[in-house]
């Protein structure tokens, strides 16, 4: 039914009635009767033992309710937080994973990691219990510098030359020979700059402790409860699954790093139980800078074989990946299953061959943020491309035409593991063309150039792999959970929808889109739809949201239990209308019986369905609510062409940002306008990456950039007016033909964005940021 | 963080040397100290309240002096524990020269520093200035001492 609220409208978004009016309900909102605030103690070394903490002051400050070091919940039986995905080594070993206690006990390894958590009546209580902490610390040589990270101090007993793993992807013997046989190979060394998550909503946790009921809750900033409350209950032993409920309630932002499962919640819910009292604990914007799981951080060294045609012979990348101080939630698997499988991009090159050796730092652990490997992917690749053209004198967009996988070779298996189900590459590339008006760059650099300043084109065709799956296969390759999601759609009595879904919403506008599903599937007036999600209580397991996962598989869970709802409606309208189950139809809301006039609107089924008074109960139960698990079947792979078109002037070294175009291919969308919100995020984050932010570490291993004074968030003046767009091939193998768009914007964009400075400056490479300064000298030739 | 510099000091060398180790003297002349309490022979202990930046603390410093050189020589290491604000670790090597026919003395120094935990996190930009700031005004004061007595 084309329902005026349904698949393809840009309906306003549900959720933000209550957010733009301040009546969001986060965390941090939240309070219990009884409540004690939990302050934590931070190492300010990089690397230090921990020789004594004396405790007995801070205990005995005013207002202090108690005081634990990693020793107590040691002792209490709480485990270390574990790394879900195991990653193996070339030689087939395991890789290393170092014990990471939620509250350091021996050592500490990064600046900011927690040694002591005070809880206080007041906060002001518990500052001040902290700060009477009398701790000695045996400073030992921190471990920074990531390419040299191998050849220093072995930070943990058990791994030796910091090495988690070292892990490779691909034909190694057909990528050497492709590369014998080249005409021209372009060389590049890339770093991927460390960057900051800064979500506006600092990560928080309320524990709470039932005694009667013997039971936990934690409300936390959580993109994934179920996944926090698996790994609280199974690995961590804060309390049986059953006993702890895990509540995200509206969370502000997460882009990846609010999936992981922290030491501060883990601390909380535990010192929850142990002073029988609800402990809360919100991170200061500080605090945030420190221990938040930061993101990228590689150094690589890359290599693209070309024919004299410019056809792609082989791709070689040789990456180092900075893990920090300890195995985050899922950092084994970001710069390997969701990195070197990226490789191909748009492309059909035929040999690759990657390596990746994960190392240890003495700095925050770092893990998935917004794009998670696929964007460190995209800029080798692009980077590569647009290299290569330059360098044989192709234009970058004929290059890559030469090499775009066609329409017609789908589904297409790649040399790295993945088979792209459906793509067309060039449609996007000449719809972003066109918006660009690329025939006319040259005039409008000439302008430029006439006014003093430099300007330049640069492109990224991107490809990414949305929707983790499938189970079995991510299992056998190390995952420790599976992949799938779940739906539940509740209809009430009255005939309005209730839908429970696993995927969580910190942005994503779940109550919008999942509302226009039902609306369009079962002719229930959006209005009368209501998505909850995010509480351990309400649904059953799931994996929550990251990887562009939410519409593709939650979505596609929704779907399916939708179709269980619409094939028992047609039993019990059949059953109303003495007609045969084959025969009725539903359509535009309603049940109809083929060619008759016979008819039952959906309200109508579901009153009956609960109030059963003509109701075939021997045959069918009672009641109408379906649940579906869905697994999918393949990634999803949306795909795009990203333009960015820069002015630098070289006398101040500052980049101005004058076009930028994205257009993307995210299979069907259900809600245009939140999709190209969630663009426009995107593109700030990857333009953010590419010019402004920089996570960066003095030698000694403190963070310097650990306040907004020296962490440069992309503002609204830095970036365009963008220019969106999409084209379209459909998901082949979701029910939806949906594919995802949260992460597009950060992976496309960063590779467009130095393609263009470097043009502009007529130079090989730059360092990201490519703030004034780095340009600049890089114009000055320094 | 290193910094380096020299005083010209009106007084004789053996005065200069006896000042430096006194810890009165050395209280008065450096910002912000609240009290500088000998706890063994060449070490002291001192409260230092210090402002960077948006960063404010009362710091409890441990002071020591080593190789000492007696009228030549010392260094004198500091190390601070901020609590929650962080540490601060500083060594001042210090030299003395008789100048003038040995009516006055150069006092030659050279300091390296490294901060730590929040004060590096939003201070790093502000502690240099900061430092410098600090350790120009000790001098002056130290050679000001000389100059009214």
């Amino acid at each position: 039914m084309a329902s005026q609220n349904g698949i393809g409208a840009a309906v306003k978004r549900k959720e933000d009635a209550r957010f733009i009016t301040g009546m969001g309900r986060y965390t941090d909102d939240l309070g219990a009767h009884g409540q004690t605030y939990a302050m934590f103690a931070r190492s300010p070394h990089a690397r230090a033992k921990i020789v004594n903490i004396d405790t007995a002051a801070a205990a005995a400050t005013d207002g202090v309710v108690a005081v634990f070091t990693g020793a107590d919940l040691k002792a209490d039986g709480i485990g270390d937080l574990p790394c879900g995905w195991l990653v193996k080594s070339k030689d087939g070993s395991d890789m290393i994973q170092p014990p990471h206690p939620p509250i350091a006990v021996d050592a500490v390894n990064y600046v900011g990691e927690p040694f002591a958590l005070v809880i206080g009546e007041t906060l002001a209580a518990a500052k001040n219990g902290a700060e009477a902490l009398s701790v000695d610390f045996e400073e030992l040589p921190a471990v920074v510098d990531l390419a040299s990270a191998a050849r220093t101090a072995q930070i943990h007993e058990t791994v030796p030359n910091n090495q988690c793993y070292d892990w490779e992807l691909g034909d190694k013997a057909a990528t050497d020979a492709a590369f014998e046989k080249a005409h021209h190979v372009t060389r590049m060394d890339i770093v991927n700059n460390r960057l900051i998550p800064n979500a506006i909503e600092p990560r928080a946790a309320l524990g709470e402790y039932d005694a009667a009921a013997g039971s936990h809750t934690l409300h936390t900033t959580s993109q994934n409860p179920h996944l926090e409350r698996l790994v609280l209950a199974a690995f961590v032993n804060v309390a049986p699954e059953a006993k702890l409920r895990v509540i995200s309630p509206d969370v502000g932002g997460g882009f990846g790093s609010k999936i992981f499962v922290y030491a501060e919640e883990t601390a909380v819910i535990w010192a929850a139980g142990k002073t029988r009292r609800p402990v809360k604990w919100t991170a200061e914007r500080s605090e945030s800078f420190l221990a938040d799981a930061h993101g990228r951080d590689h150094v690589t060294h890359a290599e693209l074989a070309l024919a004299e045609d410019g056809e792609f012979l082989g791709l070689r990348v040789q990456t180092i990946a900075n893990m920090g101080a300890y195995l985050s939630t899922f950092a084994s698997s970001v710069p390997t299953y969701l990195y070197g499988t990226l490789m191909a991009g748009q492309y059909k090159t035929p040999a690759i061959y990657v390596e990746v050796q994960s190392l240890f730092t003495n700095t925050a652990p770092v893990d998935a943020y917004r794009g998670a490997g696929r964007p460190e992917a995209t800029f080798v690749v692009e980077r590569l491309v647009e290299t290569a053209a330059r360098e044989i004198g192709m234009d970058a967009t004929d290059l890559r035409r030469r090499n775009f996988i066609q329409p017609t070779d789908f589904p297409y298996e790649t040399p790295v593991a993945l088979t792209y189900d459906t793509g067309d590459y060039e449609a996007s590339l000449d719809k972003a063309l066109a918006h660009v008006h690329y025939a006319a760059f040259a005039q409008r650099r000439d302008a430029s150039e006439a006014a003093g300043k430099k300007r330049g084109i640069g492109f990224s065709c991107y490809i990414e792999a949305c929707g983790l799956a499938p189970s079995q296969v991510a299992i056998s390759l190390g995952a420790g959970v599976g992949l799938f999601e779940v739906g539940e759609v509740r209809v009430d009595v009255t005939g309005s929808v209730t839908v429970v879904t696993g995927s969580h919403s910190h942005g994503q506008s779940h109550e919008t889109t999942f509302a226009q599903i039902i609306s369009e599937k079962l002719g229930v007036p959006f209005e009368n739809v209501t998505v909850l999600h995010g509480d351990t209580g309400r649904s059953d397991y799931a994996l929550g949201t990251y990887g562009s996962r939410s519409l593709a598989v939650g979505g596609s869970a929704i779907v399916k239990a939708t179709d269980k709802i619409i094939a028992k409606g047609k039993k019990i309208a059949a059953y109303m209308l003495d007609a045969n189950a084959d025969d009725v139809e539903f359509e535009d809301g309603s049940f109809n019986v083929t060619d008759s006039n016979q008819s039952l609107t959906f309200a109508e089924v579901a009153f009956a369905a609960y109030v059963p008074a003509k109701y075939p109960l021997d045959e069918l139960e009672p009641g109408l609510s379906e649940k579906a698990f869905y697994d999918p079947p393949n990634f999803t792979y949306p795909a795009g062409a990203h333009v960015c078109e820069v002015e630098v002037d070289p006398e101040t070294g500052v980049v101005e940002v004058v076009q930028f175009v994205a257009v993307d291919d995210f299979g069907n969308i259900v809600n245009p306008m939140v999709v190209e919100g969630q663009v426009h995020g995107g593109l700030a984050q990857g333009i953010g990456q590419a010019l402004l932010e920089h996570g960066v570490y003095d030698d000694t291993g403190q963070l310097l950039s650990g306040s907004y004074m020296d962490y440069t968030m992309p503002r609204a003046d830095d970036l365009p007016s963008f220019t969106v767009d999409t084209t379209t091939t459909p998901c082949t193998h979701n029910p939806l033909g949906v594919k995802g768009c949260g992460e597009a914007g950060a992976i496309g964009s960063t590779a467009a964005v130095i393609n263009a400075v470097t043009d502009a400056l007529g130079v090989a490479s730059i360092a990201m940021p490519a703030t004034p300064e780095t340009v600049w000298r890089t114009a000055r030739g320094e | 963080m290193e910094q380096a510099g020299e005083y010209r000091i009106p007084a004789v060398r053996k005065e200069v040397w006896r000042a430096l180790n006194d810890p009165a003297v050395l209280a008065r002349c450096l910002d912000g100290c609240r009290s500088m309490t000998p706890v063994g022979p060449d070490e002291f202990e001192a409260d230092i309240g210090a402002k960077v930046g948006p960063v404010k603390a009362t710091f409890a410093a441990a002071i020591s002096l080593r190789d000492v050189v007696p009228l030549h020589s010392y260094r004198l290491q500091v190390r601070v524990k901020g609590g929650a604000a962080g540490f601060a670790n500083g060594t001042a090597a210090v030299q003395l020269k008789e100048v003038d026919g040995g009516t006055a003395t150069m006092l030659n120094y050279r300091i390296e520093g490294a901060i730590g935990g929040k004060l590096a996190q939003i201070g790093s930009r502000l502690v240099e200035g900061a430092a410098r700031k600090m350790t120009a005004r000790f001098f002056e004061r130290f050679a000001a001492d000389f100059a009214s007595a």
